[in-house]
């Protein structure tokens, strides 16, 4: 375009501009929704629109041998769900292992998030943050396959202790600890460094051992922090099964069920249904935890 | 997930040629009850016109396909057969890879594929849901150098409608490691028994068609149950080798799902027996791994394959072109000699590199061919022709294996 044409472009669209900047000015609801209309549609149509697609599916069924889906109502899938011990057993497992990763995560992420925020002087403390965010860098699968070669049975952990786990689910739950580590460390981190050091002294001049401080100064105040924590290696380790898939042995939990339901079974009503089982868990869960405040400290 | 392998060392010389020449033995014994399967019977299959005549190329193709069916050189960069396709015809190629026969089945459905390299526990459930079209066998003019024993089978045809093009046949052997397994198993019995010296180092393939070589074992040391062909079974059955393969699971060290896990299970040592494809077994000799493949002798499956086109196909005229190039001696015997298998084309046998090639993989031979029992898709009303009872279909099977797995 040229130089001339340009001018003689640019008068109206300064017009345009304008008026469209005061039209805004005088319709302040036109401001906010404008700004607002992305996000909202991102939220209200990818992320809750997908999750109510969810819901919807798992009341539909599929045709056995053609595998095409049946779009009438059912309730068979949920039927099957409560029926089958095998998926009450696969949630129960599941639901174990998220636990019990947690409470690893927990008491692994706890000394080092005291000793990052109480401690360390602040150049060692910025180094550890570095340190503990750095896995994050990594790719999941190499981590999860870096696993799978320690624990084999000519690994390291094998050749190191001289016993290996194997595959299986001692192995799957290592495995996610060690992955969801840091998202345990940094909310505890967090959460430590708004403690003030003064309450700590106080509890001391006040005659408190260390663990009488711990548990009735420090924990308290740091609850949120590690419910919120938890939340997240909970629900990560609630939906892997990839994880499981690459050290699990013939293991299965929840999502690989939903995962060989659409790849393996072609039961996409089924897998829909096994994977609102992971909502209802994180609902109940995140309701539980509500009202230690931990949601404002995500 | 696509699988991909790098590897170095030939495959061809890796047969494992011993060991398959034993299954001639073996062979007769399931051979009866396979021969009246001339075409699927008690299948509905949509009316769905076929091509008449192969048009212009589209530029276009995408494939589904088993790994090391459709090579463009990236396994290995001498190892290419859809390059020249391109050239010759102008259909730029995408190659989809696929681990299970399920995961065939689910990746059709999105209507991205124009063909696929079926097994025949996926090609009923293609044709019985309006997946896949029947081909019109005339225009493929390669179809006439295939084997007489692969045409108008249950698994690629209904009413004698030819739904596909045969690619290559093969069977899924024991493989164990020569260093820890001695000596060299003859049953199917460690891999399935409780008392298997091998116990946690075990594997078996993570699909529920895995079930039929549990029936299999089963119709061999239990005649009580009437066991007749692996893929028909009533409840009473399915139950039995539902058994079966729980006690199995407790000697599992892992399913496989992938040639590379397998591969890499057996090269760790986690693994040292269990069902495979000869596909691994020469990956992991060429690794340098100690394995060897045996044909138990209570028989064993396998798979043919058949090459059908998508109905909602947009580039069929590619298709074709494809069907008659992979078909074709040259191209059929590289495709089944990479990947460990009799060719379907028998002109292929003096063009593979191998000039053993042939007898190696009984390629011509159709009394070993009668006695795998092949992959086939379970359905209600019993395939081997019983109509007292109700078989267990593929869905029961699905259940059956999630259970199994616990």
């Amino acid at each position: 375009m040229t130089a001339g044409a340009g001018a003689q472009v640019g008068l109206p669209r300064r017009t345009l501009l304008r008026r469209s900047s005061a039209a805004l000015h005088r319709r302040p609801w036109l401001r906010l929704g404008g700004l607002l209309s992305a996000p909202l549609l991102w939220l209200g149509v990818a992320y809750l629109g997908s999750l109510a697609a969810l819901l919807v599916t798992s009341f539909w069924s599929t045709d056995t041998f053609t595998g095409d889906v049946v779009r009438v109502w059912t309730l068979e899938n949920f039927r099957q769900l409560w029926v089958e011990d095998v998926y009450r057993t696969v949630v129960l497992r599941t639901v174990g292992i998220a636990a019990t990763v947690t409470v690893i995560d927990a008491l692994l992420a706890f000394p080092i998030a005291f000793y990052m925020a109480k401690v360390a002087p602040p150049r060692v403390q910025k180094a550890l943050v570095v340190a503990v965010l750095m896995p994050l860098w990594a790719s999941y699968l190499v981590k999860a396959y870096a696993w799978r070669i320690m624990v084999s049975e000519s690994g390291v952990v094998d050749s190191v202790i001289g016993v290996t786990p194997g595959f299986g689910l001692v192995a799957a739950t290592l495995t996610l600890a060690y992955l969801w580590l840091p998202f345990m460390i940094l909310p505890l981190f967090a959460g430590l460094q708004r403690l003030p050091d003064s309450l700590l002294d106080a509890s001391g001049d006040l005659g408190a051992g260390p663990a009488f401080t711990f548990r009735s100064v420090v924990l308290p105040s740091v609850l949120p922090a590690l419910v919120a924590g938890s939340i997240f290696t909970f629900s990560l380790s609630l939906g892997d099964y990839i994880t499981v898939e690459i050290v699990g042995g013939p293991s299965q939990l929840l999502g690989n069920v939903v995962y060989d339901n659409i790849g393996a079974a072609n039961n996409l009503p089924f897998a829909a249904a096994m994977a609102s089982v992971t909502v209802a868990v994180m609902v109940c869960y995140l309701a539980a935890v509500r009202r230690t405040g931990a949601l404002d400290n995500l | 997930m696509a699988t991909r392998f790098t590897q170095a060392g030939s495959m061809r010389s890796l047969a494992g040629s011993s060991v398959l020449l034993a299954v001639a033995a073996c062979g007769t014994s399931g051979g009866e009850e396979s021969t009246d399967t001339s075409s699927g019977g008690g299948l509905a299959a949509p009316d769905l016109p076929m091509l008449q005549e192969v048009g212009a190329s589209e530029d276009e193709l995408n494939i589904l396909a088993w790994p090391g069916y459709a090579e463009s050189g990236q396994t290995v960069p001498s190892v290419d057969w859809v390059t020249p396709f391109e050239d010759k015809t102008g259909c730029q190629v995408n190659v989809k890879d696929f681990g299970t026969s399920d995961e065939a089945v689910s990746l059709m459905k999105t209507g991205e594929y124009d063909v696929v390299s079926a097994s025949g526990d996926a090609s009923l459930r293609l044709i019985a849901a309006g997946d896949v079209e029947p081909v019109n066998t005339e225009l493929v003019p390669n179809y006439a150098d295939v084997a007489e024993f692969l045409k108008q089978r249950a698994w690629n045809s209904v009413d004698d409608q030819m739904y596909g093009i045969p690619h290559g046949w093969g069977a899924n052997p024991l493989m164990f490691n020569t260093d820890e397994v001695t000596p060299a198993p003859d049953s199917w019995s460690v891999v399935f028994e409780a008392d298997s010296p091998y116990a946690g180092e075990i594997t078996a393939y993570d699909s529920p068609i895995y079930i039929a070589d549990a029936a299999m074992y089963l119709k061999a040391t239990q005649p009580d149950l009437g066991i007749e062909d692996p893929y028909a079974l009533d409840e009473d059955q399915l139950a039995a080798a539902v058994d079966l393969l729980e006690q199995q699971r407790a000697n599992i060290s892992e399913y496989w799902s992938s040639a590379t896990q397998e591969v890499s299970a057996f090269r760790s040592g986690d693994t040292v027996v269990g069902t495979t494809w000869q596909y691994n077994a020469s990956l992991a000799q060429s690794k340098g791994t100690p394995v060897k493949t045996v044909v138990p002798k209570e028989g064993i499956t396998g798979w043919s394959d058949t090459w059908m086109v998508a109905t909602d196909s947009e580039h069929k005229n590619c298709a074709y072109m494809w069907l008659d190039w992979i078909v074709s001696p040259q191209i059929n015997a590289e495709a089944t000699e990479w990947f460990g298998e009799a060719p379907a084309n028998l002109k292929a046998c003096d063009l593979a590199s191998d000039e053993n090639f042939c007898e190696t993989y009984h390629a011509n031979d159709e009394a070993y061919s009668e006695g795998i029992y092949y992959w086939n898709t379970p359905i209600a009303e019993c395939l081997d022709g019983r109509t007292d009872v109700t078989c267990t279909d593929y869905s029961d099977w699905t259940t059956a294996w999630t259970e199994i797995k616990g």
